[in-house]
């Protein structure tokens, strides 16, 4: 049997009210107040489309072993390299192999997740891979009062695909290719450009999906109604209920695009709404998902029983309720980059990233790997050449130990109003894992009156510098307090 | 068998810029002015300085790499000088390498020298360090700077003891205090004018939970001394001189950082201050030590140092500074002349600003902040952040005590 075994998600936890925007800039575009209800999910400032992907990558390969991936395929219209694999980034995050594995990136198109996941399922059918994750994530930056800034939310999902303990089987696959442009952006652009709305809607997402659906029943000999949810993503709200009359599907079993709560995730769409309704699914449901953009993709999957074996995780679900409110339309421009702030002669050192180095050292920069040492059984970070307990001082005698999965405890903090930081103050501090090893690291999604010694945190992998000089993004982990979660 | 440094090494002349924002001033001018009060102190001429050690830390943003720029400034004869760089260890590293030229019996006269010229880089505080930390650790490290990494020992001290926040902060408030009470006596220091408790606790935060009030000057300003063996300095008729006691450092080697640590202490100082009290012959640090100038970069330091440098019982030092007993009239006089806090702390001439204070004391010089006949001088130098540093102890007094 081949289909879906396991699945993650990854909303950002700033949420930010459309009606937030509307009374910051409907003066200038006054139309975004059609469609000021709900929020959208928006990314901390030190979060981008790989790191987002990394996040709901760690959720799916909960309980999994990231060591038995084949593959990895990466979804995203937002990737930081237009010219390095960015799957590779994610892949290096998971600690995945490096040999006998195949990694792509599925780009420039909001369908790329659903093409990623078509290509997985080939390469496992045709027995070349066995287990492949798929993960989707964008981030898009929008221009200020317009739909797209009211529609687009931030996120990511992760479905991993194989043959062994399959919680949804895979029913096939149709797929309409041509060349609809509701939206372009241009090599070198910073935005989307968008055609008039009512083509969109009418001629883009109202036909153009209903067609496709149509064409999958029809080669698949199935009808509508075998489905529990149909899932297909589209932010106008209309046209997602026109598209479920046309193709005669009851309310109840098209799944919400989730306007409400996150906003329209891109290339990560797709795949979000399909965990959300795998958060849902009991065995022996029927789902069919659909992705749009140049066409369409649509699949579809039988859940079956080991989807109640599936270990507990965050996903989407449980993404949606870690939610704090962004209240400042400034803070949310400033964390897109839209407005100039001055960061100050501190924040102008842009030391350049030692590529050697970041070779070198790429299990500790990207997987948080450290060392235990083998004789007296220390994890510790980073990995050095002489075991850091000095009643042991081993030399060269180390395996492999994961930090990325380890929760830590706060034993002292600060926040930091002299570093140069996006979002004052920088807050960061010394942890301890459990388990053994310590270090520093900065931390984020907290407010500093939240942080206290003691305090139980999390590892988030994120975006440390954007060298804007040079067009390069690092990445490093950093602490993320439970705030519920402490015993201070 | 080692004997230590004891007695071995007589400092005949010492010299010190008034530390501040020298605006009209670089390094080479502030480095003439310390070495001319030094030579005229030491009353020897330029050509019987056989080597010479520079001490200063951000080379990068200030004179630049080698011991060339004090070569040259001072119009050196083509002699031996070396730089030396140890974070706010400094300059302290360039006396040892002087004193110990010395008493390895290589040079009769060395000098130390020790600059660092801050007020050139356009934005406050201390120079940005992300291209100064190393390839590896640029890309990873905290977005950290001193207030920042200094502050968490804050919060580690409070957790340790199980102290409000509030109450450490009223410690650390005293501790501001009493430097500027100090300071304001010192003509040469950067900040003169004493603050009240209360403007202490009210001044905006830096990082949490350090306030302004908290943290030292970042000054402009050179030091130096003339260093030589006792006998030579017999010789020069040079009458109850000053002698090296003890010199110590000690350097952190990741433990704190990747192992085990309290938060709450500094694992170097409490090794060093050991060492360098054996090395002294001193049994009882806070009966026999007559003054200090520990480096109070930030309150929080001086706060835990006096616990380190085992004057202060563990947990106690909240208590002994409320007490007053590191107030200029207290048992241990602590930053007689103002400290880092009120002195100012052009890194690279910290260390030598100390000894200034201690040699002036010990000479019953410091005008009217002398202390009643001092006999054992201690200063303490912590560059780097108190998970990952490098100590230094020094203890001077005078010769024979």
């Amino acid at each position: 049997m081949v289909g879906i075994t396991s699945y993650g998600g990854y909303i950002p936890r700033y949420r930010l009210s459309r009606m937030v925007i509307v009374q910051n800039m409907a003066w200038y575009f006054p139309v975004i107040m059609a469609v000021a209800g709900g929020e959208k999910a928006v990314a901390n400032w030190d979060e981008d489309s790989v790191s987002m992907a990394v996040s709901a990558a760690y959720d799916c390969m909960t309980g999994k072993d990231r060591k038995g991936l084949d593959g990895l395929y990466f979804a995203s219209t937002t990737m930081p390299f237009a010219d390095r694999l960015n799957a590779g980034i994610v892949a290096t995050a998971l600690n995945m192999r490096e040999e006998d594995v195949t990694n792509a990136d599925f780009s420039s198109c909001m369908k790329a997740g659903t093409t990623a996941a078509i290509s997985a399922l080939g390469a496992i059918e045709a027995g070349t891979k066995n287990n492949v994750l798929v993960v989707a994530s964008d981030q898009r930056r929008t221009k200020m009062a317009t739909m797209f800034e009211m529609f687009f939310g931030d996120g990511a999902a992760a479905v991993l695909f194989g043959k062994d303990d399959v919680i949804a089987e895979f029913k096939g696959s149709y797929s309409v290719n041509c060349d609809f442009i509701d939206h372009y952006k241009g090599y070198g652009k910073e935005f989307d450009y968008g055609w008039e709305e009512r083509w969109v809607r009418d001629i883009g997402y109202g036909k153009i999906i209903p067609e496709a659906i149509a064409g999958f029943l029809a080669k698949t000999g199935t009808a509508i109604g075998d489905f529990d949810k149909v899932i297909y993503p589209c932010y106008f709200g209309g046209t997602h209920r026109g598209i479920a009359k046309k193709l005669g599907i009851e309310k109840e079993n098209a799944q919400n695009n989730l306007h409400a709560v996150c906003g329209d995730t891109g290339a990560a769409h797709p795949m979000v709404m399909l965990v959300a309704a795998l958060e849902e699914a009991k065995p022996g449901d029927k789902l069919l998902v659909a992705g749009f953009g140049q066409g369409c993709d649509v699949l579809s999957f039988e859940v079956t029983d080991k989807i109640n074996d599936l270990k507990e995780r965050r996903g989407v679900k449980g993404s949606l309720a870690n939610r704090v409110e962004l209240s400042s339309y400034q803070k949310f421009s400033k964390f897109r980059n839209l407005i100039t702030a001055d960061l100050g002669i501190r924040g102008e050192a842009n030391p350049n990233t030692a590529l050697t180095v970041l070779w070198r050292k790429r299990k500790m920069m990207f997987g948080l790997v450290g060392a235990k040492c083998k004789k007296c059984g220390t994890p510790q970070f980073p990995a050095q050449p002489i075991c850091v307990n000095p009643d042991c001082w081993t030399v060269n005698e180390f395996e492999d130990y994961e930090f990325s999965d380890k929760e830590a405890k706060i034993l002292m903090f600060t926040g930091d109003m002299l570093s140069a930081s996006v979002d004052p103050p920088a807050i960061y501090g010394l942890i301890g894992f459990d388990g053994g090893g310590r270090t520093m690291l900065d931390f984020t999604d907290c407010e500093l009156n939240q942080v206290k010694v003691g305090m139980k945190s999390r590892m988030s992998f994120r975006k440390r510098y954007s060298d804007g000089m040079r067009g390069f993004t690092g990445y490093f982990w950093k602490a993320v307090p439970q705030i519920e979660g402490g015993d201070a | 068998m080692a004997t230590g440094i004891r007695d071995k090494v007589a400092v005949i002349g010492m010299g010190c810029t008034k530390f501040g924002e020298r605006w009209n001033d670089g390094a080479e001018e502030l480095m003439v002015e310390a070495f001319q009060e030094c030579m005229e102190d030491a009353g020897i001429e330029k050509k019987e300085i056989q080597a010479a050690w520079l001490g200063s830390c951000f080379d990068e943003v200030n004179i630049g790499k080698s011991a060339l720029p004090a070569s040259m400034a001072l119009r050196l004869p083509n002699i031996s000088v070396t730089r030396v760089e140890n974070y706010c260890a400094s300059g302290t590293e360039a006396f040892r390498g002087a004193v110990y030229a010395v008493a390895s019996g290589a040079y009769d006269i060395a000098l130390a020298i020790g600059v660092e010229k801050l007020k050139d880089i356009g934005y406050g505080g201390l120079p940005e360090f992300s291209s100064a930390m190393g390839t590896l650790n640029q890309l990873w490290m905290a977005n950290m700077t001193a207030p920042g990494g200094f502050a968490m020992l804050a919060t580690g001290y409070a957790a340790k003891y199980g102290l409000d926040i509030n109450e450490v902060k009223r410690a650390m408030a005293h501790v501001s205090v009493k430097s500027h009470a100090n300071g304001a006596m010192n003509p040469k220091a950067h900040l003169r004018r004493a603050v009240t408790e209360e403007q202490v606790l009210n001044a905006p935060q830096i990082a949490y939970p350090l306030g302004l009030f908290d943290c030292c000057g970042v000054s402009d300003g050179s030091a130096c001394a003339i260093v030589t063996t006792p006998d030579i300095a017999k010789g020069l008729g040079k009458k109850d001189f000053v002698s090296v006691k003890a010199l110590q450092l000690s350097l952190s080697n990741g433990t704190e950082l990747a192992y085990e640590w309290d938060g709450a202490h500094f694992v170097t100082t409490t090794k060093a201050s050991a060492a360098a009290y054996e090395e002294a012959g001193i049994t009882n640090p806070r009966e026999e030590i007559s003054m200090m100038e520990v480096h109070d970069c930030f309150s929080i330091t001086e706060l835990v140092t006096m616990e380190d440098l085992h004057i202060s019982e563990r947990g106690q030092a909240p208590k002994d500074i409320m007490d007053g007993f590191y107030d200029m009239t207290g048992g241990v006089p602590c930053q007689v002349d103002g400290g880092l806090k009120c002195f100012g702390h052009p890194i690279g001439a910290s260390g030598l600003r100390m000894l200034y204070e201690m040699y002036l004391q010990l000479h019953g010089r410091a005008g009217d902040r002398q202390l009643q006949n001092p006999k054992f001088g201690l200063t303490h130098n912590l560059g780097g952040f108190p998970f990952m540093n490098v100590c230094s102890v020094a203890i001077i007094g005078k010769n024979g005590a």
